[in-house]
């Protein structure tokens, strides 16, 4: 650590930093895919039918797009905070990566947050001004530019786990590639999952709300019932897409950052075959599992489709990394990973069943749902449910974070030398109480004021006074 | 020319646009002091479609300074730790308010959260004059770059003053904004009166800036710092006398002029600089010593002048959509 930097400061400003990062991960993945949804909603309405139907979907559409913007409202204005925390909290990562870091993030600014604030704003007032297809394509283009942010500062975070495309001069990262920048294979893992967990956070979302609406709202169960429909299937393409996507960017992680790996897996030695733990009494400072439960050859298979192959293992990658960079400790927090990556894998799972028999419910039971029942009466208990899709996000974002340390930028600069020297430990704790309070002062006002708004709005087909 | 030099052109550019379209909306905001209700739903209404776009400029001035000079970004973002501190505080309610207010018909939500917007408002106003200020008059910058002092050094009655100069100003900027936007007569009556207060509030604070200036920083060895501000001052007397002749177009023109030119004229004072050191001149943030690589510059050079006019011509189609006057309520 260099001289002169207060060690309080450094833990201080991670500790934000991760607060703001996952706090604002929280409003993400619901834009990236309940814009999405919205605007096939609003196709939806653009195509259909009769003067009722016409009415009734409209009002859904508005009734989904207001969800969406108190949301949006809230992910917008904590990445200002993300974007000026790098320069703020972290002025040596800046002054070493500027010259990478910062070109995908004026990019991210100029093809995408332009794009989705301006298009937001005609398409909250545009209703009377413009053609229905026009609009329309609004709330399409505010996907596209959510979409296309999401993809650039993955650009950027894909660099810090796996960097490409560059060379180190005067002690400066500088790119020598956009392209390769972008090809990085760890942008197609990280873009893809993120996507996919847009598209499922989003449609839980949607799911519970109607299944809440179809349980407590007589006059509008029946649009909520068709609209279930739709959030399932929207659901299960996510679902499957995130486990996908998880697959293969796990088995890219062995060759792309194999100690990240062995921590999801807390495998302490390298193994041929690699047995899969499913649980582990992990024991850091001896650098072993004091017990653990097993599955042969399960580890192995996952990353190499077959039932031999070597998966390298934490100690091993540790006495690599002192070769390569000098004596160190390179080993994240096994312990936080590994359980961490249970909690991500299990809600996910989880949900997949919740999706499924919802899937049936909606497909095979909308009789039965119509009538007062048991079955319609437990649907009121749903929200319970709905912290699942959001406590994967954050671990899924910590793990990702967290594996990649004592790095900042794997490989280039340790985290430690990354912060701003100016920083007293005290100021920090300033800005660290006040972010802190003002998030959870807004997640109480936001979540209480769309709570209220779902209550009492009804998709009817009466014309709204 | 070099590509320095263009990005350096593109940051004052950017913040220009900053300045224009943000400066209205902040005004707009500081309006709704002391209106009731119908009032301030009517001058939210003027901004409720664009201010989110508008903020994007102020995003992107900061992503462009990160990319184009990542020491500047570095020193002056850590340097101002605090003030920006607030300022993001300051927009978070923002942000939420505009979303939020309209959400219940309660009288006291309403309040709260236009509470939130004038705040939201008034401060980052406030900061950014004493942030451009700052740079101007110089900061203790060490020789690695780094900020050697404290809050309280951003705080000095000239960088003050600069920030109550940016707050009047852009005040008046949006009453100007408001003229051409509402269609309320007897609002538009009062506001012109309000604005012919606060635009001569704004040209005399303007003055005091300029001449304190002259006396803090080094704005008369730099090439037409002066002068610039000076024209500037001049349109922005033209402007007060549009509005209160009931020019309400050429009005708005003109405001916006002056913060165009106010903005080229603190940047063509620091030119080649971008933050002076108060502790060594040498030490000074250029837009040499505090650049990217020249490969990175062309790339995001060929990216801006692709992507800027893109930009442009869906705000000015924003714009035009919406340039119906907010109709009066109750």
């Amino acid at each position: 650590m260099r001289e002169g930097v207060d060690v309080d400061a450094l833990i201080l400003s991670r500790l934000q930093f991760a607060i703001t990062t996952v706090y604002h991960f929280l409003f993400v993945p619901v834009t990236l895919g309940l814009s999405i949804f919205v605007a096939l909603l609003e196709t939806w309405y653009v195509n259909s039918g009769s003067y009722e139907e016409r009415i009734k979907l409209k009002k859904l559409v508005k009734f989904f797009g207001t969800i969406f913007l108190i949301n949006f409202a809230m992910g917008v204005v904590t990445g200002i905070v993300q974007e000026f925390h790098f320069g703020m909290n972290w002025s040596e990562y800046s002054r070493f990566m500027g010259d990478i870091f910062g070109a995908p993030l004026a990019l991210e600014a100029l093809s995408a947050f332009f794009i989705e604030s301006t298009f937001i704003g005609v398409w909250i007032f545009g209703w009377d001004k413009l053609s229905e297809k026009c609009h329309c394509l609004c709330i399409w283009l505010v996907a596209l530019g959510s979409n296309l942010s999401a993809f650039w500062i993955l650009v950027a975070n894909s660099f810090m786990q796996h960097p490409v495309g560059y060379e180190i001069q005067d002690g400066r990262a500088v790119m020598t590639s956009l392209f390769d920048l972008i090809t990085n294979p760890y942008v197609l893992g990280e873009y893809s999952h993120a996507f996919f967990s847009g598209i499922t956070t989003a449609g839980f979302l949607v799911i519970v709300i109607c299944a809440w609406k179809i349980s407590t709202d007589e006059v509008s169960r029946e649009m909520f019932m068709r609209t279930l429909r739709r959030a399932v299937l929207f659901s299960f393409v996510g679902v499957m897409g995130v486990i996908g996507s998880g697959h293969m960017h796990a088995q890219y992680l062995a060759t792309g950052n194999p100690m990240k790996l062995a921590s999801f897996e807390a495998l302490w030695e390298t193994e041929d075959p690699a047995p899969f733990a499913v649980v582990a009494d992990i024991n850091q400072a001896a650098g072993r599992n004091d017990s653990e439960i097993t599955i042969p050859y399960l580890f192995t298979f996952m990353v190499h489709n077959s039932f031999s192959g070597e998966v390298k293992g934490i100690n091993d990658l540790q006495r690599e990394a002192v070769e390569n960079y000098g004596s160190g400790n390179y080993i994240p927090d096994v312990c936080g990973m590994f359980w961490s990556f249970r909690i991500m894998v299990g809600a996910g799972m989880l949900m997949l069943g919740i999706v499924f028999v919802m899937g049936l419910l909606s497909f095979f039971f909308g009789e039965t749902m119509k009538k007062p029942n048991c079955l319609r009466c437990s649907l009121k208990f749903m929200p319970i449910l709905l912290p699942l899709p959001f406590i994967a996000n954050s671990v899924g974002w910590y793990i990702m974070e967290a594996g990649r340390q004592p790095w900042i930028v794997v490989g280039l600069q340790k985290t430690a030398q990354a912060v701003s020297p100016n920083l007293s430990s005290g100021e920090v704790w300033l800005t660290l109480i006040g972010f802190t309070a003002i998030y959870l002062f807004l997640a109480v006002i936001a979540v209480f004021t769309a709570m209220n708004f779902i209550k009492r709005t009804k998709i009817t087909e009466e014309l709204e006074a | 020319m070099d590509l320095n030099v263009i990005w350096f052109v593109l940051i004052v550019v950017l913040f220009t646009g900053f300045f224009i379209l943000e400066g209205f909306d902040y005004g707009v905001g500081m309006m709704l002091i002391g209106r009731p209700e119908k009032e301030r739903t009517q001058l939210i209404r003027s901004i409720g479609p664009v201010w989110d776009a508008n903020q994007v400029w102020m995003i992107t001035a900061g992503g462009a300074a990160f990319a184009a000079f990542p020491h500047f970004y570095a020193t002056l973002f850590s340097a101002a730790y605090l003030a920006l501190f607030l300022m993001l505080m300051a927009l978070i309610l923002r942000g939420v308010a505009f979303e939020l207010r309209g959400k219940f018909g309660n009288q006291d939500w309403k309040l709260l959260w236009d509470g939130a917007i004038i705040f939201g408002s008034f401060v980052p106003a406030l900061l950014w004059g004493v942030a451009i200020a700052n740079l101007l008059r110089g900061l203790p910058i060490d020789a690695q770059m780094h900020y050697a002092g404290n809050f309280f050094n951003l705080l000095s009655p000239y960088t003050i003053l600069a920030g109550i100069f940016f707050v009047l100003l852009f005040a008046f900027h949006g009453i100007t904004f408001l003229m051409v936007r509402l269609a309320d007569e007897r609002l538009l009556l009062d506001l012109q009166r309000k604005g012919k207060c606060l635009g001569a509030a704004a040209w005399i604070a303007y003055i005091a800036f300029i001449i304190a200036s002259m006396f803090e920083t080094d704005v008369l060895s730099q090439s037409a710092g002066v002068i610039i501000f000076a024209i500037s001052a001049g349109v922005l007397s033209a402007a007060w006398d549009f509005l209160r002749g009931g020019k309400q177009k050429s009005a708005f023109i003109a405001t916006s002029v002056s913060i165009t030119i106010t903005t080229v004229g603190f940047f063509t004072a620091l030119f080649p600089r971008l933050m002076v050191s108060s502790l060594n001149p040498e030490w000074s943030l250029t837009i040499y010593n505090a650049a990217s690589t020249q490969g990175t510059l062309l790339i995001m050079t060929i990216a801006a002048v692709i992507l800027v006019p893109i930009v442009l011509a869906y705000q000015y189609w924003t714009y035009k959509t919406f340039k119906k006057r907010v109709a009066p309520i109750g």
